[in-house]
């Protein structure tokens, strides 16, 4: 027998780690030895004994408590679209026990391992994969200790609801509790040395069939929601620790400024409140949080002059087609696209252009960081709380693993929004002043001051032969990097506060190209990458943000690839069936379109002349990491104000096997009703010296009055497909199948985003 | 920053009393004074309503409105407006509609719908929609949003 150790009351908090002491009862793998280093951080963190929280453990994904509850420690975060439930569903389900005993704990970097954070909605296609394998193999090991324990074959035993019984003799049974009287597993997982998205653990258990699945599959509710609605759950803005401060950093009002220097009399009024100034970085710190926000607003600080490091904005795209490339890349390249282009009878180009976004996040970040190195900790909204904690220890100058993060829910991010700003701002202020410090931004510093969604420009060539085939395909798009700043958050390179005291961006150089689906004999995709404005500190830096460069291109290629089936004679829907490969495709645009009520066309619709207000209907299709779905628009457009209303959305969505179907509803409405918003109303304004977007007045988001009346959703089950995400795939295809709407009512192309109603009336009359 | 004076409030039906800037917003003493975090700072222009808690009855910004202002009068945050045990209609609403995604806004939405339900308990689609101009909703739950409202609207009624 070797030494394990109990687990009591874990599920009351994720802070309170694992502990106790006992027998190990399920394998005779070796007791844990401590490493000296785990040893250390277990007692940084506050415990007396704790296992080496490393992958190859099972005992870092999953425990049971005496009195049979389970717990799954998932190291991917949920921004509310249930991604914990799913977890849980998914662990119930290979255990066999019902789902209300499981709970998936998220977010803390003391009681879950790296698996990426929330990151390009694979929580479920990653994480959910990763968790499906390692709940088998708890179930292979629990039901290989009942076997023993029961005088049984394997073979002979069924499981139900965590209790172990022999077929056909069912008072021969023993519990998973009794089996492991509430300790730890101790047993190893085959590990792929890997952390982050692509970590994969499993044992030897195979899994089930998607065809015995009883739990996966069912709608269960979300667990966050009453809390949310009750007010009963902490948000990230709600942590308070003994003694905490309360932070605001100063930005300059011109980008490209730095603080040379501040009046401290300016703020003397303010008792207790003190500026921390390092290099580019000012911030004040108080003790409350109101006399926080008033010595932001009312100390005097100099700035050095910024210039105009940006451009007119009305010159915006002129500067991005004429820009420098200082990355390029073709990802599809099939025949001889310019040689087909000069044989083909008839040749469409467009262009399309599409502005910078912000995250716009409901509240302007926040994050609580104690500096102190006997504890060190941040609590962030982040959707990477490991990186977050890791880029804390870099500003505190203290080791990679030694800051634990703790991520509580707070304002969606929807990609690296601000969140990871505040952490590191925290981190400054906090080392600065020796106690613990809660920063906040100002609604300014969600919209002016968040890493944006990159502006850019597409561009798009198609050959026609005298029969109405596309012979010939060509889509370059050319704008800003869409990695001025990782999502990663563990380098100060990628944060504000780590730019302001010297760190200079490391951009990803990297763009994208549109899913290569619509096979064409002659076709080229790639991209193209220009340079940022400013090199550091700049409030156009570029970001991830909701299925990065999704909405643009396809706004682009979508818009396109109906322009093609107009000039080759045909129905856009036929059109895209005829160019599609993969059934699935095919089976997601059909679905779309009969939901829709399609009817076929080529062209616009012609009976709607010298009425102010038309209607129109448009489709389009996206691929996003295995996630297919197709969105119909319907359409009103009132032609002397510009106005649009998109009357509905009917939205196909095919993400291979389902796990929570109603969830997945309400997770595509919202990923509509968002794009639908940075379709029609988004845009970051600024001059050549500044951003103007600082608020939701001059960045105005949808709202309900011009929410659609209906969103379809039309669900495709692939039982046997493994399951992809369903959190972004579905804001692709809207801003094209929007604009295909307005060509449909109003017979003119809108090829620049967003579609606000000055720009259609200038368009239409 | 006038000079902190002493003020009396009245929040959830329970009297506090405070020492504060009366300039400050009625929600930084709701939170950081009284400890009551449902109302949120969204933007601190009133452009948003996350912060919204009822002010004699009205749905109101704390984010702008003076707390010296609130004295005497009877505030109610989404706490008072209705718990997990008492559900207010509007919030029962909001579970069954699964409503919140991440939910930093929904204290606004619950609260200003259940004052138009007040106000309003026959309140039709379009009421509804123009009723909650000016909130907003990142997560883009519109579409739940309107439909737990007009649940709530059911319920009311029957």
């Amino acid at each position: 027998m070797t030494k394990m150790i109990s687990i009591k009351d874990f599920a009351f908090s994720r802070r309170q780690l694992l502990r106790g002491a006992g027998a190990l009862v399920v394998s005779a793998a070796a007791p844990i030895a401590l490493t000296k280093k785990a040893r250390a951080q277990a007692a940084a963190f506050g415990s007396a004994v704790k296992p080496p929280l490393i992958p190859d453990q099972l005992d870092s994904f999953i425990a049971i408590t005496a009195d049979g509850r389970v717990t799954a420690f998932f190291g991917k975060m949920d921004m509310g679209q249930g991604v914990d439930v799913a977890i849980s569903q998914i662990v119930a389900e290979e255990l066999d026990v019902k789902f209300e005993r499981v709970t998936t704990q998220m977010g803390d970097t003391a009681t879950s391992v790296n698996q990426g954070g929330a990151s390009s909605s694979n929580a479920v296609q990653n994480g959910g994969k990763a968790l499906r394998m390692i709940a088998a193999e708890a179930r292979r090991v629990l039901v290989e200790e009942a076997a023993k324990r029961l005088g049984a074959d394997v073979a002979d035993l069924v499981v139900d609801d965590g209790v172990v019984s022999v077929k056909g003799a069912p008072a021969k049974k023993i519990s998973y509790a009794e089996i492991l009287q509430g300790r730890y597993f101790n047993h190893k997982l085959n590990w792929n040395k890997r952390y982050g998205n692509a970590l994969h653990a499993e044992g030897k258990a195979k899994p089930k069939k998607p065809s015995e699945y009883k739990v996966v599959g069912q709608t269960f509710p979300r667990s966050d929601v009453p809390g949310k609605v009750f007010g009963t759950t902490a948000m990230i803005t709600d942590v308070r620790l003994p003694g905490m401060l309360h932070g605001r950093v100063i930005h300059p009002e011109k980008a490209g400024a730095a603080p040379k220097g501040y009046d401290a009399a300016s703020i003397r009024h303010i008792k207790g409140a003190r500026v921390v100034h390092q290099k580019g970085f000012i911030g004040v710190v108080a003790n409350t949080e109101w006399d926080a926000v008033k010595a932001a607003q009312e100390l005097k600080v100099q700035w050095t002059d910024g210039g105009k490091p940006f451009v007119d904005q009305k010159t915006l795209y002129d500067h991005i087609r004429k820009a420098k490339v200082v990355a390029e890349k073709t990802d599809t390249r099939e025949g001889d696209v310019e040689a087909a282009l000069k044989g083909a009878a008839k040749v469409v180009k467009a262009e399309y252009e599409w502005p910078f976004q912000s995250h716009a996040s409901m509240g302007p970040a926040c994050a609580i960081v104690d500096a102190d190195p006997k504890n060190p900790v941040v609590y962030t909204g982040s959707q990477k709380p490991h990186y977050t904690a890791e880029g804390v220890a870099s500003i505190l100058k203290l080791k990679k693993d030694a800051v634990r993060g703790v991520w509580v829910p707070g304002p969606g991010c929807y990609g690296r929004n601000d969140a990871g700003d505040a952490a590191a701002q925290a981190a400054l202020l906090s080392k600065a002043v020796g106690k613990p410090v809660r920063v906040q931004g100002m609604r300014h510093e969600g919209i002016a001051w968040d890493p944006k969604g990159p502006a850019s420009v597409h561009m798009a060539r198609g050959g026609i032969d005298a029969n109405g085939n596309i012979i010939a395909y060509e889509f370059i798009s050319k704008g800003f990097d869409r990695l001025n700043v990782n999502s990663n958050e563990s380098n100060p390179a990628h944060n504000l506060a780590g730019q302001q005291i010297g760190a200079k961006i490391r951009p990803g150089l990297i763009f994208r190209s549109p899913e290569d689906i619509y096979v064409f004999p002659a076709r080229k995709l790639g991209w193209q990458v220009i340079p940022p404005f400013i090199e550091r500190y700049s409030p156009l830096r570029t970001s991830h943000l909701r299925d990065p460069l999704g909405p643009q291109i396809q706004f682009a290629c979508e818009q396109f690839l109906d322009e093609l089936a107009e000039a080759a004679g045909m129905d856009p829907v036929a059109f895209r069936l005829k160019y599609l490969v993969s059934q699935r495709d095919k089976d997601v645009v059909k679905a779309a379109a009969e939901a829709a009520g399609w009817q076929t066309r080529v062209g616009p619709r012609k009976d709607q002349n010298g009425k102010a207000t038309v209607a129109g209907r448009g489709i389009s299709y996206a691929l996003r990491n295995g996630t297919r779905v197709s969105v119909a628009a319907d359409v009103e457009v009132d032609k002397p104000s510009g106005k649009v209303w998109v009357r509905r959305l009917t939205v196909a969505h095919d993400c291979g096997l389902i796990v929570n179907p109603g969830t997945l509803r309400t997770v595509l409405e919202g990923n509509v009703v968002m794009a639908t918003s940075r379709s029609m109303l988004e845009e970051v304004m600024f001059e050549p010296d500044r951003v103007t977007s600082v608020d939701w007045s001059t960045y105005p988001i949808l709202e309900t009055p011009d929410a659609p009346e209906e969103v379809k959703v039309v669900l495709l089950n692939r039982p046997e497909s493994p399951a992809t995400g369903a959190g972004e795939a579905a804001t692709r295809p809207v801003s094209a199948a929007i604009a295909n709407a307005i060509y449909d009512a109003t017979g003119v192309r809108i090829r620049r985003g967003p579609m606000t109603p000055d720009r259609i009336k200038a368009a239409v009359s | 920053m006038a000079a902190p004076k002493r003020i009396k409030l009245n929040v959830d039906g329970k009297p506090y009393s405070i020492t504060a800037d009366p300039e400050m917003p009625l929600l930084y003493a709701l939170r950081n004074d009284i400890g009551l975090d449902n109302p949120h700072f969204g933007c601190g222009l009133a452009q948003c309503g996350a912060c919204t808690v009822h002010v004699n009855g009205a749905a109101t910004r704390s984010c702008s409105l003076p707390v010296g202002e609130a004295a005497g009068k009877k505030v109610v945050t989404l706490a008072g407006l209705g718990t997990p045990e008492k559900p207010h209609p509007v919030q029962k609403a909001f579970v069954d509609e699964q409503v919140p995604q991440c939910g930093y806004c929904v204290n606004g939405w619950i609260m200003t719908a259940a004052e138009l339900l007040a106000k309003n308990p026959k309140a039709d689609d379009k009421q509804i929609r123009d009723g909650l101009a000016g909130l907003k909703c990142r997560c883009g739950t519109h579409m739940a949003i309107i439909r737990a409202v007009k649940r709530a609207a059911k319920e009311m009624a029957s």
